[in-house]
């Protein structure tokens, strides 16, 4: 499959399956193809070349970027979650079914008692979590997310790892976008390394190399193993903090 | 006779039929922009309401110099415009907001031109400036009640589809909203309403109507369920109060309706404060 943007090419030949139970971290730098990888999987974005194929009625739920959320639009934490379920010419208010159902995916997500809050009124992890319970509301077999630690602190990053965790041990399918490789790419499964096209698709063993890392970002990285975990060290900063330190 | 509670002088406008067309009409369509400006505002679209009013002039000055139907020549006038605005806008190079800009100017520019070789061009003008809400007929007002009725029933109907198409386009369309749907149909109200209330409000009152109420319900409360009662209440107050205020002051009836829910949007926007400001400074304008 190939995407592309009036004459510039975003994804090329990309060819990967999905497959149940998988959970899987799509890295690579800013303008590799990521983002537009996942709204292809969700059919945002009709491929230019290739296709798409999912199983017969399959439930996505799509969590976006945080930062392209407009925060100061006036809606509650509550009536986000109702969004979902649009179709089928529902009325304006909230049914008490509805609202029992949303109550329940927001006390699991620990978001109990916020459902009349303003989505602004929210701490950074909080949001990300709206977002995630507004995609679980109609109980998805696979979660796409696109790049839910960016721009979080460690601590909602923790938050937000652990939970989709949780919901990876109850079946749900994960892919998700990432900048973040320690602290994110290295914990998962499996990774997919992306520069336009698939550089490397495998464990984070087998992937994270310093030559993947250099193709798939276009800059030197070294890798080390730390407690049985890849760490990415990122040479260029290296010689940075030398150059500095020359100076001085 | 309305209010015939009022002392007598504040009655006198009343006891004429062309006031009590006028206002009534106006006080309909500040509620109709008032409501269809929560959708302009949240999207980021004031600029295209304001444009398609200014593109929509061409259409009423050709219609006049031609001698066809107003509704039939600024309709078809306005059909066009928004469909030129889109594709000009599809080429990267050139935003939006440009594309707005470059058609509407020139819209606006061609009716202007025409009125100036065929038609008495200063009467034509002020009329589609600023309107003619003394000299309102009864399809004035069958027209605009007409679409204010729709616009109310298809905002009811598609509340949800609307609501999330406004707030994220891209995941709504995901999750099965015909979103390209749903913005024709917003599309289609919005030119309607300028269509059915130009003649009447006149081109610098649509404009006016369709942000400032909006934007003053967006300082008095986080639901976008309140924005769409407030914004209609705030826009109908408006009118009718500028209407009524305008028979007094002997001053233009949509400069004194813009100038009322202007003086609204500053109390509001004191009172409020800092929270007002913050959400203010949060929408987006295209």
């Amino acid at each position: 499959m190939s995407c592309a943007y009036d004459s510039s090419v975003a994804v090329r030949h990309v060819d990967l399956s999905i497959r149940a139970g998988d959970f899987v971290g799509v890295v690579g730098s800013s303008g590799s193809g990521k983002t537009t990888l996942l709204k292809a999987m969700i059919g945002a974005i009709t491929p230019v070349e290739g296709h798409v194929t999912k199983k017969p009625g399959l439930r996505v739920g799509y969590v976006p970027q945080v930062e392209s959320v407009d925060w100061n639009f006036p809606v509650t934490v509550l009536e986000v979650m109702a969004m979902t379920r649009s179709a089928n010419g529902r009325m304006p208010r909230i049914t008490k079914s509805e609202r029992a159902s949303a109550l329940l995916v927001l006390e699991r997500l620990g978001l109990a008692g916020l459902e009349n809050r303003h989505i602004r009124e929210l701490s950074g992890g909080q949001q990300q979590r709206v977002f995630v319970a507004r995609a679980l509301f109609h109980k998805p077999e696979l979660l796409v997310l696109d790049e839910p630690t960016s721009g979080v602190d460690v601590r909602t990053r923790h938050e937000v790892l652990h939970l989709l965790a949780d919901l990876h041990d109850e079946g749900v399918s994960i892919i998700l976008t990432t900048h973040d490789l320690n602290g994110l790419a290295a914990h998962l499964p499996r990774i997919v390394c992306m520069n336009v096209e698939i550089i490397a698709d495998g464990s984070p063993i087998e992937v994270l190399s310093s030559d993947v890392l250099e193709r798939t970002f276009g800059a030197p990285m070294e890798v080390l193993l730390h407690g049985g975990l890849p760490v990415v060290i990122d040479n260029g900063g290296t010689d940075f903090a030398e150059r500095l330190s020359r100076l001085a | 006779m309305m209010f015939a509670v009022l002392p007598t002088g504040l009655t006198t406008p009343f006891h004429y039929q062309f006031f009590n067309n006028g206002i009534l009409v106006a006080t309909i369509a500040g509620a109709l922009c008032g409501l269809l400006g929560v959708f302009v505002v949240l999207r980021g679209m004031s600029y295209i309401g304001h444009g398609l009013s200014h593109a929509v002039f061409g259409g009423a000055a050709a219609s006049a110099v031609i001698n066809v139907n107003y509704f039939v020549g600024a309709g078809i006038w306005g059909v066009v415009s928004g469909v030129l605005i889109g594709r000009i806008a599809r080429r990267r190079l050139i935003g939006a907001d440009a594309a707005i800009g470059v058609v509407t100017t020139a819209s606006f520019a061609l009716g202007l031109a025409l009125l100036n070789r065929y038609g008495q061009a200063q009467k034509s003008i002020e009329a589609v400036l600023f309107g003619s809400v003394l000299g309102v007929q009864t399809v004035d007002i069958v027209a605009v009640a007409l679409v204010a009725i729709f616009s109310v029933v298809l905002i009811v109907a598609l509340y949800r589809p609307l609501l999330f198409a406004t707030f994220d386009p891209e995941v709504a369309q995901v999750s099965g909203v015909r979103v390209g749907l749903i913005e024709a149909l917003l599309m289609a109200m919005l030119s309607l309403t300028i269509l059915v209330t130009m003649r009447v409000i006149g081109t610098l009152l649509i404009s006016a109507l369709l942000v400032i109420p909006a934007s003053i319900a967006r300082m008095l409360t986080n639901s976008f369920a309140r924005m769409l009662w407030i914004s209609p209440i705030i826009g109908g107050v408006s009118a009718f109060s500028g209407m009524y205020l305008a028979y007094f002051l002997d001053t233009s009836a949509s400069a004194t309706i813009i100038l009322v829910s202007t003086v609204i949007f500053i109390v509001v926007y004191a009172v409020t404060g800092l929270r007002g400001r913050t959400r203010i400074s949060g929408l987006h304008h295209v």
